[in-house]
């Protein structure tokens, strides 16, 4: 077994986010909404060194899977990531991220004056663009600032 | 043009755009033909931001089709002051009408309404975002002038807020069409429009003043810049003062140049340039109620036909 899976195995039931580009670990927690306060076991890596990406973050969450939003969002911010879920030490599934076409209810849209910070019965929705994402209603791009309108 | 609702500039093909001038093309050469043609349909006017000029035009082109209208009236004595949302506001108002024009102060207001009723909207205002009839206008008082092809644009004045603006820059993007910005530096196109334009690879320059350009226009589009756009009176004067034109400026225009405006101006047009040839301001006005009358034709018939449809099932 090589040092990397030692690496991911450590928990014993939950989620590890492997393949997070480096410094995105911190955006990842926000978008799962963790924060420490919910007393789920979670342990960062930041900058390990990684073939792939040079260096990666990681992300390991005890006693916690992901829903397909929270997946959705996570792969704008960290697309090469990949979602291993553990059970009983061992992953028992790895998934490749994928972004999707839009997304749905997870963000809020940045422009203050869109229709979608009204008061209104809908749920925002953006559609997934090259590097960004953009509002279905106000077509507002939204690039590298996209963890910060995490509202999920 | 098979849509069902007009919300942004960026649904529009040339052909749709094409279809829509030549039936304002028709309309304009006999009316007479269309009086009527939608008699016993209801229109409503919902405007949540004050207007004169479009509503006027939207209501005199519909009851030239034979179309009763009914107006909301002012927001501050309308249900909307009282909270109600946008989405419940068109609900209701759907049971009262064939069709909907809406004017909002919120980007993305019509597309929320189009997803609530099964009515047309016409989307005739959304805050900074779109306005997509005037640009309908806009292009058939260019094409009367100058044809949609081979053509250099010079838009001017408050791009980023500018919702006249936005809908043209893009809509042009259909046709052979070199396009200038001349703005402020704070006043430059939004990247959500940049955004458009790239994605057509349209060719675009910016530019911070008009002289350099002004002699390749066919067209100059000015818009106003308004001091809310300003922290401060001094910087809006100095700036605003920059972007204004009068006869003199025009001395350096090509003799064909269009000079067009969406209405109402303050001063960034002086009263001089009425009497140059250039001036097509009142006439792009004026095109509001034939090239409204096709819209609400199209946008009419495409619901009729929709319906026919469904009762076949
Ligand atoms: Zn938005």
């Amino acid at each position: 077994m090589s040092e990397h899976e030692l690496r991911v195995s450590k928990i014993r039931d939950g989620t590890v986010i492997d393949h997070v580009e480096g410094g995105q670990a911190l955006n990842v927690l926000a978008i799962l909404g963790i924060d420490g306060s919910e007393g789920l076991g979670v342990s960062v890596g930041m900058n390990v060194p990684s073939d792939r990406l040079g260096r990666k973050d990681l992300v390991k969450v005890e006693g916690r899977e992901l829903s397909q939003s929270e997946v959705d969002v996570l792969s704008l911010i960290a697309p090469e990531a990949t979602i291993n879920i553990v059970r009983e030490f061992e992953v028992v599934e790895k998934n490749r991220v994928t972004r999707p076409d839009r997304v749905a209810g997870v963000l809020s849209c940045p422009n203050r004056n869109c229709i979608t910070n009204a008061d209104e019965p809908v749920e925002t929705r953006f559609e997934v663009v090259a590097d960004g994402v953009r509002c279905d209603y106000c077509s507002t791009v939204l690039r590298s600032d996209i963890a910060e309108h995490i509202d999920v | 043009m098979r849509q069902d609702h007009l919300i942004t500039a960026t649904q529009l093909s040339r052909d749709d755009i094409e279809a829509v001038l030549d039936r304002a093309r028709e309309v304009a050469a006999d009316p007479e033909a269309y009086a009527g043609r939608h008699g016993g349909t209801m229109l409503a006017l919902c405007f949540f931001e004050p207007s004169t000029r479009t509503r006027m035009s939207f209501d005199a082109a519909a009851k030239r089709l034979g179309i009763d209208t009914i107006d909301m009236g002012d927001v501050d004595s309308s249900s909307v002051s009282k909270g109600e949302s946008l989405a419940d506001t068109v609900r209701v108002i759907e049971g009262y009408a064939d069709s909907i024009v809406l004017r909002h102060p919120s980007e993305g207001a019509a597309t929320l309404a189009a997803e609530f009723v099964d009515v047309p909207v016409i989307n005739a205002g959304d805050g900074a975002g779109q306005h997509p009839s005037q640009t309908l206008l806009d292009l058939h008082t260019i094409r009367e002038n100058h044809g949609l092809d081979d053509l250099t644009v010079g838009i001017m004045g408050d791009l980023k807020y500018g919702r006249t603006v936005h809908s043209l820059a893009t809509a042009l993007t259909n046709f052979d069409a070199r396009q200038h910005f001349i703005s402020p530096e704070s006043l430059r196109l939004p990247r959500s429009v940049r955004f458009d334009l790239h994605e057509t690879g349209a060719q675009i320059r910016e530019h911070e003043d008009l002289e350099g350009v002004l002699p390749e226009l066919d067209v100059l589009y000015v818009t106003r810049i308004q001091k809310e756009r300003f922290p401060d009176e001094n910087e809006y004067h100095r700036v605003a003062g920059q972007y204004r034109i009068d006869a003199d400026t025009l001395e350096a225009a090509p003799d064909d140049l269009t000079v067009m405006h969406p209405l109402p101006r303050v001063d960034e047009i002086a009263a001089d340039v009425d009497d140059t040839d250039h001036a097509r301001y009142f006439e792009q006005a004026h095109n509001g109620i034939p090239v409204r009358m096709a819209l609400l034709d199209t946008l009419l018939e495409n619901a009729e036909a929709a319906e026919g449809m469904e009762v076949d099932r």
